[in-house]
């Protein structure tokens, strides 16, 4: 336990990181992954062909891979963004962790996609049949009728897809960011011997987070149960 | 007018082909015709020069140490040139080399069970290594330095003047965690050396640390944009590594690495090598005496 | 909801036009978008034909291949030895006695909240202190524990998941004619319920063959990342080789997806109610 106790600040500034990644990533996700779900379900076809294509390629392909192509990639087109709210340690948010966290963000965005796209497609058929038949248009018909009702049925998928997301942060790890999973690594490896410590350790932090996301969704579903 | 874009595609691609075969190239690496094969050799020594083949192991993503590109039959580098300075005084051919990519983790299982005969991979010696394996030399003597972009080599002169930079190295390197800790710089840590040069060509990074000599490789590859900066901020002794109480191989090693500063392969290696960066060719470091 | 066309009514000509207009705009924005990641990259010396030459160069290829192999060998072992120790997790899962279940529902919830890095991890560090196989071996084997006992879990639940989505009334019918339980899941529901699960399985393949991705930190080298790290560092673009290796991935579960898509229609899982099966089944499945 002493390595707990004698790394702790180390400790601390990498979990922090971990839930600022999730944060933000989770935030990135749900808007793309909402804006992607209306490119799908759109009249325009290009639109529905740019999100299909999209969500296939991210679907197919592994984060880490993501990842790389992003924080290699992005600084061939001379874009290093660096944000800083503050001059604390952990309001400075380096390239690679905006690199690791908008590939998160916009990797997680093509299931909640796919979330929002089978939560739509649960409403029954008479809903969107009714709306049209009183002549709401198409943006209409999503804001009134279908969205509030699939919202129900999107959480628990969403959930799913932000507990995967919280636990492919520690892939951030292969791309130079200082998060959770590298620190454990780092201390794995500097004390052996504490091995399993430093594991249930650190997967219990990450179980914490697992498990406020499922509460939290579970508490929603509840509030918005209505009787079938 | 097709015929001449066809011609213009070959030549193309002859002159690419052409330029990346030049990545590897340094005319077969040292002459090796002034080694003289040992004459009075004993124990493992001479079981190894019985045997006419010999199995070294090696680093193969080390440009200028120990590098293997995709596709070529053998590594590349000073270790392998000093892999072949013992076995030519073992009078063993270098076809009957067998290069045996080695991490840092398995140097010491590796020697142990006999998967390799004697280790040349940037192995640094240390007492805890010595309390299990056998380390001849050093053959090179290097230290944690830095390696900055061109235009920052007036700024960034030293490890001191890392505050708040962000460095890179490979991920759970004491040398990571020693600018850290030492020096208060933001680690980037990536999985290879490679990682941390390409990110410090992409200007994402201030600067990349781990021993000079793995520095001194990459810098050699690119030298007009890459600089190595800094005396060295640590120690770090090269030296073969050979099983443990293997009788006669410290003596025979030792004999043959001075025998190289003499004869001056040991030059020749380097310049081949590592001095491609530019930098000097070093003095050659000092021998330890065997147990 | 029968797709996208119930939720407006086909277009009359002034929404056409404004369609047509919207797609103008849009395509307008893709093209830029397009042209300045073009330009930029070309800038970045991102298209140097030396790049593409030794991309395409015999050595490169001779690599892909072996990583190609070496990602297929470690999701092959890890998909057969998942599904073995999912199947007894969920065979634990639905028993009745309650010191097999609870430990085994135990299991399931623990390896599926867990990151898999940290499991590799583990098995990484363990395997180094206690086996001395030969490198590679061990780094195999920490990357199969870790992707077996994660993946194990999430299939677990989709066994139970497609057990569950066999109508009631086959197990009621089976249990009213005497059936043992165990003849019960064996002969019943077992079979019916594989119908269900397969798509599910196979989405779960892909994800096991992503994850070899995860290989770096078991030090297991022969697979497409770490052998596209190498590869990177000599074409000396890291851009372009990813690229590829992305290429690589979607082409081989683009295969397996195929394969599932064509196994859907071979079991004739066409039906509104096993289609809602597979779904409720899939709905076990993490996202991503």
């Amino acid at each position: 336990m002493d390595v707990f106790v004698d790394n702790w600040d180390a400790i601390r500034e990498s979990c922090l990181r971990t839930l600022e990644m999730v944060i933000a990533a989770g935030a990135i996700a749900l808007v793309l992954g909402a804006i992607l779900a209306a490119m799908r379900v759109s009249p325009i076809t290009l639109a529905r062909a740019i999100g299909t294509l999209y969500v296939y390629t991210v679907r197919n392909t592994p984060l880490l891979v993501i990842m790389i192509i992003a924080a290699f990639g992005i600084p061939d087109l001379d874009v290093r963004p660096t944000l800083s709210f503050g001059d604390a340690e952990l309001l400075q948010f380096n390239v690679f962790f905006i690199f690791a966290t908008a590939a998160l963000g916009c990797y997680t965005a093509a299931f909640v996609c796919e979330a929002v796209r089978s939560g739509i497609n649960s409403i029954p058929l008479g809903q969107a049949e009714a709306a049209r038949s009183i002549g709401m248009t198409f943006t209409q018909t999503l804001r009134f009728i279908i969205l509030p009702q699939a919202f129900r049925a999107v959480i628990p998928p969403i959930a799913s897809a932000l507990i995967a997301m919280a636990k492919n942060s520690s892939v951030a790890v292969g791309v130079g960011v200082t998060e959770a999973t590298f620190q454990l690594r780092k201390l794995t490896n500097d004390n052996p011997g504490s091995l399993w410590e430093l594991f249930i350790g650190f997967a219990l932090f990450y179980m914490a987070i697992v498990a406020v996301i499922a509460g939290v969704s579970a508490f929603l579903e509840r509030k918005l149960r209505v009787a079938k | 007018m097709r015929f001449q874009k066809v011609m213009a595609a070959a030549a193309a691609t002859l002159l690419g082909l052409t330029l990346a075969a030049c990545g590897d190239d340094d005319e077969g690496g040292t002459d090796l015709s002034d080694v003289e094969e040992a004459s009075d050799l004993t124990g493992y020594p001479k079981e190894l020069a019985d045997a006419g083949e010999i199995k070294i192991g090696v680093k193969i993503d080390q440009p200028g140490i120990g590098f293997q590109e995709p596709g070529a039959d053998a590594p590349a580098g000073f270790d392998i040139e000093m892999g072949r300075i013992v076995a030519t005084r073992l009078g063993i051919d270098e076809e009957n080399i067998e290069w045996i990519e080695t991490v840092s983790d398995n140097r010491e299982p590796f020697l142990q069970n006999q998967t390799v005969d004697i280790v040349i991979a940037s192995y640094s010696i240390t007492d805890e290594r010595l309390a299990i394996v056998g380390q001849a030399g050093p053959y090179y003597t290097t230290g944690q330095q830095l390696l900055v972009r061109e235009d920052d080599k007036e700024t960034i002169t030293g490890p001191d003047d890392l505050a708040d930079l962000k460095v890179c190295s490979v991920e759970g390197s004491t040398s990571l965690a020693r600018v850290e800790e030492e020096y208060g710089a933001a680690p980037v840590p990536f999985a290879t050396y490679s990682e941390c040069v390409e990110q410090l060509e992409n200007e994402t990074v201030d600067a990349v640390t781990t021993d000079g000599a793995i520095l001194l490789g990459y810098a050699a590859e690119n030298p007009d944009e890459l600089e190595v900066v800094g005396e060295p901020f640590s120690e770090e002794n090269y030296g073969i590594g050979y099983p443990k109480d293997a009788e006669g191989m410290c003596e025979f090693l030792n004999e043959t690495i001075e025998g190289s500063f003499e004869d001056g392969t040991w030059d020749e290696a380097f310049e081949a090598t590592l001095g491609e960066s530019g930098v000097e060719t070093p003095e050659h470091p000092t021998v330890n005496p065997c147990p | 909801m029968s797709g996208a066309n119930v939720l407006f009514d086909a277009p009359g000509p002034k929404t056409r036009v404004r369609h047509r207009i919207y797609t103008a705009i849009f395509l307008l924005l893709v093209v830029g978008a397009l042209f300045w990641i073009y330009r930029k990259l070309d800038e970045a010396g991102q298209f140097e034909p030396l790049i593409f030459e030794r991309l395409f160069s015999d050595g490169v290829w001779r690599e892909l291949r072996k990583a190609i192999v070496g990602t297929l060998k470690a999701a092959g072992i890890s998909i057969v030895t998942s599904l073995a120790f999912g199947f007894f997790v969920a065979a634990g899962r639905l028993s009745d006695r309650a010191w097999v279940r609870v430990p085994c529902v135990a299991i399931v919830e623990f390896f599926r909240a867990v990151p898999l890095l940290l499991l590799i991890i583990l098995f990484f560090f363990l395997i180094q202190q206690q086996a001395d196989l030969e490198r590679e071996t061990n780094a195999l084997l920490a990357l199969v524990a870790g992707l077996t006992l994660y993946n194990g879990a999430v299939l677990a639940e989709v066994f139970r998941a497609g057990i569950n989505a066999v109508p009631r009334g086959q197990s009621e019918a089976a249990y009213a004619i005497g059936m043992r339980k165990s003849q019960v899941m064996t002969l019943i529901l077992t079979p019916q319920a594989v119908r269900f699960m397969l798509p599910a399985i196979i989405s779960q393949c892909v994800v096991i063959l992503k994850d070899t991705s995860l290989g770096f930190a078991a030090t297991y080298t022969p697979e497409l990342v770490s052998s596209g790290r190498r590869i990177a560092q000599f074409v000396d673009s890291y851009l372009m080789t990813f690229l590829l290796v992305a290429t690589i991935f979607i082409a081989i579960n683009s295969v397996l997806s195929f394969l599932a898509y064509w196994l859907e229609r071979r079991l004739a899982t066409r039906g509104r109610g096993a289609q809602r099966a597979v779904a409720e089944v899939e709905g076990v499945l993490e996202a991503g």
